[in-house]
């Protein structure tokens, strides 16, 4: 473990993190964009535990803070599915552009 | 002498009939409204005599000059400078009051019966009642700034007579162009008050005419333009009053306001009205009298305005029109005899144009009356249409004839003796000014028979009917009858030089006799060429072409303003001024608006309602503040 | 290198191009299985640095729960056959460049700043053990999680109830 500086890892989660940004900004189909979204939140969760074994290793909060982001993730996609299918019933698709009514 | 209360009243009675006839008069009154306001104005005008009697016989033992019966400060500048409406009685003004007054109540007595059947009774009334009290309090102001809220008062209230036939689009246009053309003399008048009260500290007449004592008060010895400042503001109010009393060039209105109904002529624009601007001059006379180059110019306009009015009326052919002008002449004369007078030296001038004021009252108005019985009886205005008319109506004929006489000034009618005083100051004064002045009145004795003679002598060209003149109207008639042919005996002089220890002039009687000659040359001419049907007449107006045509128009006058105004004034400053207005002011203020309304659009879309849009914007700011915080705030 | 860098390395790689092609996919179906691909790959990270519950848990929760519940989405909403449709040109050009210009500048901090580990370490060896973890998940004392984890039990709660509501469906008889 210690043979990989604590850096790179860092730079791993990163990239993860900007490659769910991509696909946040650039897709079309609202479950697309819910998988975007994990990706940046699994990103968020190596940093957490990585943060713990490199810098805090007798500490357990980083295991703690990831536990919990799974648990509200999980929570988050399937709020976000029920809306989604809800949406769906409305607008007869599930293209992003298509609920923009909430505007000017 | 009545006490403050009553002489309050005086202005206030009148008022109260225009409050009360205006608001209840058409529905609660109707026909009553004439008696309710007759009755107003006669109290008033008891009171204004039993005011005249106390002031001029009962006060022999106070010194005072003038009487003060109110003083309430209403607008206070600074110490010693405020607008008060205040009530002064000087002489001058008690004289003022009885005329107003009395004329006033002749002409609501005779409309009783000539307005009688118009459906906008109680309007007429009300509004005759508005003008009695504007003009009564402009006599009796106090405060110059007072005297012009009374003046612009009677401005309106003529406005409102002169267009009383609203349907009518010339009664309307007249009415707009009298207020238009007085308004705008008005303007004059009010820079000339405001600087008199600027270099003498007050706006009180009298402290003004305290002035006068001391000639080295600040505005004589500024100079602007080569005059001094105050004769400037003197110059000024006299163009105000030159507008109100139609002197030239300011006449053009007085002939159009004949459009309004005939006792409204003989109240506003014979009597009362038209010589406010005499009054105003009058009054203030204390201070004119040390400006003698504003005096000049006083004299030369009066004189021109009396000869070219009395030209003009040789040839009209209106009724109305040809005694319009004569009031022009008349009133020409007044104002040349307060152009006459001269410090330090006798008072003619001064008594002579107030007494031709008194005595032209009776006699005008009588005219104007009569004029409106014949133009009853015959249906039309014009001198064509009448004739014969001393067979059908002898009373008219007779107080008609009484009022030529007094006009033309044979003695012992009153208007001999006004116009031998005006006549003598100017002798005295300016040579060239008295010759002008004998020749006009020749002019007025030869045009107000010619048209005695057109009504009264020639053959009767339509048939009319007779009936009998109701009370209300025969009595103002005889009245005034009276007035026309005694009033040359009221000492007016007299009164009003009670409280200074000058004696009014007298003249030798060989003195009257060129007036009289002329005045009786000028009856004879008139007689021979209209007294029956003839051809002289033409022949006379063949032979002076091109000045009676000249005459007939007018002069051309009103051409004149109408090309300066349409051509000049309105093509080449009016039509500018509103493209700048439409197309600059308004067009900033559109522009203003449309831009805000342009940017607004584009921001609106940044709510597009995507949210990958609001995605964007949101890692933008992160990535912004971001870099702020990070790398720029340190 | 040795091989435990070298191991990182391959995980790292194969979790990259999973995710990269989770979000540039054009077959939906497709993108959900890259994606549970890459959360797969997450998990072999957690193995690879000794965090086994974690390593469990996001196995267990993510791609055993999440991925079969996108899936059941994608059953569905639609067709999984049909192609997506291809995203808007310029969008994709400023989101590239927004996203490497982020990545740089993320990087950059990272390696300005280093991350000196702090010296408390006293040398004992960490208890990763799945009872150290649940005994002081549920302890009240300084450094227990007992009321995080009182809350999150709400909000799973509070986030089922919503689910329900928001998707139930309204038979058309009763309104």
């Amino acid at each position: 473990m210690s043979q990989v500086p604590l850096t790179h890892i860092l730079f791993v989660s990163t990239a993860l993190f900007f490659i769910g940004t991509y696909g946040l900004f650039t897709r079309r189909n609202m479950i697309t964009m819910l998988m975007s979204v994990e990706l940046i939140l699994n990103s968020v969760n190596i940093n957490f535990v990585v943060f713990n074994k490199y810098l805090y290793p007798e500490a357990l909060e980083g295991v703690f803070f990831t536990l919990f982001i799974i648990a509200i993730a999980a929570a988050e996609a399937a709020v976000a599915i029920a809306i989604i299918i809800n949406l769906y019933r409305n607008f007869r698709s599930i293209d992003v552009e298509d609920a923009d009514e909430l505007k000017f | 002498m009545p006490n403050a209360a009553c002489i309050l009243l005086i202005p206030l009675l009148p008022l109260i009939g225009f409050a009360v006839l205006g608001l209840f008069g058409r529905k609660v009154f109707r026909s009553f409204s004439g008696v309710i306001g007759t009755a107003l104005v006669f109290v008033s005008a008891v009171l204004a005599l039993w005011a005249a009697y106390g002031f001029f016989f009962g006060r022999g033992d106070l010194p005072s000059f003038s009487v003060t019966v109110l003083d309430a400060p209403w607008l206070v500048f600074y110490k010693g400078l405020s607008i008060d409406m205040s009530i002064v009685l000087e002489p001058l003004t008690v004289i003022m009051i009885v005329v107003v007054s009395l004329v006033s109540l002749m002409v609501h007595l005779f409309s009783l019966g000539y307005m009688k059947g118009e459906p906008r009774f109680a309007t007429y009334y009300a509004f005759l009642g508005l003008f009695t009290f504007s003009m009564l309090g402009l006599v009796l102001a106090g405060n110059l700034f007072e005297t012009y809220v009374f003046w612009e008062l009677v401005g309106c209230s003529s406005y409102l007579l002169i267009g009383f036939y609203y349907d009518r689009p010339s009664a309307v246009a007249a009415s707009k162009k009298a207020f238009i053309v007085t308004r705008f003399a008005d303007l004059g008048f009010l820079i000339g008050i405001l600087i008199l009260s600027f270099h003498s500290g007050t706006l009180n007449i009298d402290d003004l005419s305290l002035l006068s004592n001391q000639p080295q008060a600040t505005g004589a010895s500024t100079l602007f333009l080569g005059f001094s400042v105050l004769s400037w503001g003197l110059a000024l109010v006299f163009i105000g009053g030159a507008g109100k009393s139609a002197l030239f060039p300011l006449h053009i209105w007085l002939p159009d306001a004949m459009e309004g109904p005939t006792p409204v002529s003989a109240l506003i624009h014979a009597a009362t009205m038209v010589v406010a601007g005499v009054y105003l001059i009058a009054r203030l006379i204390f201070l004119y009298a040390l400006y003698p180059g504003v005096l000049e110019i006083i004299l030369y306009v009066g004189a021109i305005s009396a000869l070219l009015a009395a030209i003009v009326a040789c040839t009209q052919t209106d009724i109305k029109r040809v005694l319009a002008y004569s009031t022009m002449s008349q009133i020409g004369y007044m104002m040349f005899s307060l152009g006459a007078v001269r410090p330090g030296g006798d008072p003619t001038a001064y008594t002579g144009s107030i007494f031709h004021l008194f005595t032209h009252a009776f006699f005008k108005a009588l005219l104007f009356l009569c004029a409106g019985v014949i133009i009853h009886r015959v249906h039309s205005n014009e001198m064509k249409d009448m004739g014969g008319l001393r067979k059908t109506m002898p009373f008219t004929h007779v107080c008609f004839l009484v009022a030529c006489l007094a006009i033309a000034g044979i003695p012992p009618f009153s208007g001999f003796f006004s116009k031998e005083e005006i006549l003598l100051a100017a002798f005295r004064a300016d040579k060239f000014i008295y010759a002008i002045g004998l020749f006009t009145s020749g002019l007025t004795a030869f045009y107000m028979f010619r048209l005695y003679f057109s009504v009264f002598w020639k053959k009767p060209q339509r048939a009319d009917h007779a009936h009998p003149m109701p009370l209300v109207q025969s009595i103002p008639l005889a009245l005034l009858t009276i007035g026309a042919a005694f009033a040359g005996f009221v000492p007016i002089p007299r009164f009003l030089l009670l409280f200074s220890e000058t004696e009014p002039a007298h003249a030798s009687p060989v003195f009257s006799i060129p007036p009289v000659t002329i005045a009786l040359l000028g009856i004879g001419i008139a007689a021979w060429l209209y007294k029956e049907e003839s051809d002289r007449p033409g022949r006379a107006a063949a032979a002076l072409r091109g000045l009676y045509s000249l005459a007939r128009n007018k002069f051309y006058i009103d051409e004149i303003y109408l090309f300066v105004t349409k051509k000049i004034i309105f093509h080449l400053i009016g039509r500018p001024a509103a493209w700048i207005d439409r197309h600059i002011v308004d067009g900033l203020m559109n522009a203003l608006a449309t831009t805000t309304a342009r940017i607004s659009a584009s921001i609106k879309g940044l709510q597009s309602g995507k949210v990958q849009d609001y995605a964007w914007f949101f890692f933008i700011g992160i990535a912004g503040l971001a870099i702020f915080f990070i790398y720029i705030y340190t | 290198m040795g091989w435990v860098p070298f191991v990182f390395y391959l995980i790292s790689a194969f979790i990259l191009v999973s995710g990269l092609l989770a979000v540039t996919s054009r077959r939906i179906f497709r993108s959900a299985i890259w994606l549970l691909f890459s959360l797969t790959g997450i998990a072999g990270l957690y193995f690879w640095l000794g965090m086994e519950f974690i390593a469990a848990v996001q196995i267990v929760v993510y791609v055993g729960g999440i991925v079969v519940l996108i899936i059941f989405s994608i059953f569905l909403t639609q067709q999984t056959g049909k192609e997506l449709p291809p995203p808007v040109r310029s969008r994709t050009l400023f989101s590239v460049l927004a996203v490497c210009f982020g990545f740089i500048l993320t990087c950059i901090l990272i390696r300005q700043y280093g991350f000196p580990p702090p010296p408390r370490y006293t040398g004992n060896p960490p208890d990763m053990s799945v009872g150290a973890i649940g005994s002081q998940l549920l302890s009240i004392s300084e450094h227990g999680y007992a009321l995080p984890f009182e809350v999150i039990s709400i909000l799973l709660l509070a986030a089922m109830i919503a689910c329900i509501v928001i998707a139930i469906k309204i038979k058309p008889g009763e309104k």
